[in-house]
């Protein structure tokens, strides 16, 4: 009886203290929401300028800091259990595999294709 | 001791609160299994989208020009204000988890709110500029869907009485007119008049490629929105009802993860369709 009423007891302790999450402050929420804005500015910018085949990778720089403060403070990642950083990475390891095989085998049968074109 | 675990159970069964799963034993364990499993979800969500973002890469490693051509024919303030759009939605929804977090019902339903409206936003400009695309003939098997919905199709390459054409018969006028400009714009210099506009026939079939990639990879994304947008309905007449409190939020934190990996895919996809150097 006595294990019971420790375990009603329990029941009952969870309703006057919030469960233990990071609630991150608003002028934080605020900041980086200024932060994607400019940021979106700059990769507009950026495209008038002429800067050969780096275009690209500014591009995509730009758009993963994006990413990664929307990750961080948006989705809490930073404050969150380190296990779900671990599945939210796992993606992007499975994902640069996935790319990077396919796209080295593209380029390495590229020219047979070219080759095999009929020209007309 | 049979009896024992009998009256264990029968605690368990009427001291938890309605919202508390019997299976968990705290609130924040459920909250945690509830993230963990969003966090795989989002993993499957970044793989499903991989399939897309890997022909985009392929055919843009190879063919670098039909995607430069391309871009010409997608508006890129309309594509910055709807990146603009998004943002905004992301902002409300991560102030409705703090909202949801402090217990503050009001907030939850006004940020939910404007979370609603942005996406709708979003959706109408989207569909504004697919409309464009839509008239000129620029959806690669048009003349498919409109067979499928019992409408005439008139694109190029339609021959009345037969079946409609596979593939992409873009308004080869209005392509051709556009590249010009682009072409004009760049400063490309050309010598022969009719073997360019042989040319730039031949680059206008070629950008089917472009519009088949941008359209499955903008209507895959459309799709999540409005998935999201039913999404974030349910939890905010769960607000509304009242359901949520600090000790339970974990719907609402959950939508809010989906909604931003939503916003995280379209941060890339702004550039690598709209902003091509």
């Amino acid at each position: 009886m006595q294990h019971e009423t420790s375990h009603v007891n329990d029941a009952h302790h969870y309703d006057d203290h919030a469960a233990g999450v990071h609630v991150v402050p608003l002028q934080v929420l605020a900041g980086i929401f200024v932060a994607l804005l400019a940021l979106t500015y700059v990769t507009v910018a950026v495209t008038s300028i002429d800067l050969g085949s780096f275009n690209l990778w500014i591009a995509l720089g730009v758009a993963t800091v994006k990413g990664a403060l929307v990750v961080l403070y948006f989705m809490h990642l930073r404050y969150d259990s380190p296990f779900n950083s671990i599945v939210f990475i796992t993606a992007f390891v499975f994902l640069f595999l996935f790319l990077g095989i396919v796209i080295m085998d593209s380029v390495a049968y590229q020219p047979a294709v070219y080759e095999l074109t009929p020209t007309p | 001791m049979s009896e024992t675990s009998e009256q264990n159970d029968a605690v368990g069964h009427d001291e938890h609160p309605p919202w508390l799963a019997h299976h968990f034993d705290t609130p924040d364990q459920q909250a945690a299994s509830a993230k963990l499993g969003m966090w795989t979800f989002l993993l499957t969500e970044i793989l499903f989208f991989s399939g897309l973002f890997c022909a985009y890469a392929v055919f843009r490693r190879n063919h670098p020009e039909i995607f430069f051509d391309g871009h010409h024919f997608l508006n890129t303030a309309l594509g910055a204000t709807n990146t603009a759009v998004l943002l905004l939605s992301s902002f409300t929804m991560a102030w409705g988890v703090r909202c949801a977090q402090l217990g503050q019902r009001r907030g939850l339903i006004v940020t939910l709110t404007a979370t609603l409206l942005c996406a709708l936003v979003f959706l109408g400009i989207k569909y504004t500029e697919y409309k464009v695309k839509w008239e000129h003939h620029m959806v690669p098997g048009q003349g498919r869907i409109e067979a499928l919905f019992g409408v005439q199709p008139e694109g190029e390459g339609t021959v009345p009485g037969e079946p409609a054409p596979r593939g992409f018969h873009p308004d080869i006028e209005y392509v051709v007119e556009h590249l010009r400009e682009a072409d004009q714009e760049a400063g490309v210099r050309v010598i022969a008049e009719s073997v360019y506009q042989a040319e730039l026939e031949q680059r206008a079939q070629y950008l089917g490629t472009f519009f088949g990639i941008y359209f499955c990879l903008t209507g895959l994304h459309a799709i999540h929105v409005i998935c999201g947008i039913i999404a974030i309905t349910w939890i905010l007449r769960r607000a509304v009802r009242n359901e949520f409190s600090p000790q339970y939020f974990a719907p609402v934190d959950c939508v809010g993860l989906y909604w931003h990996l939503v916003d995280l895919i379209w941060i890339y996809l702004f550039p690598l369709l709209y902003l091509i150097h």
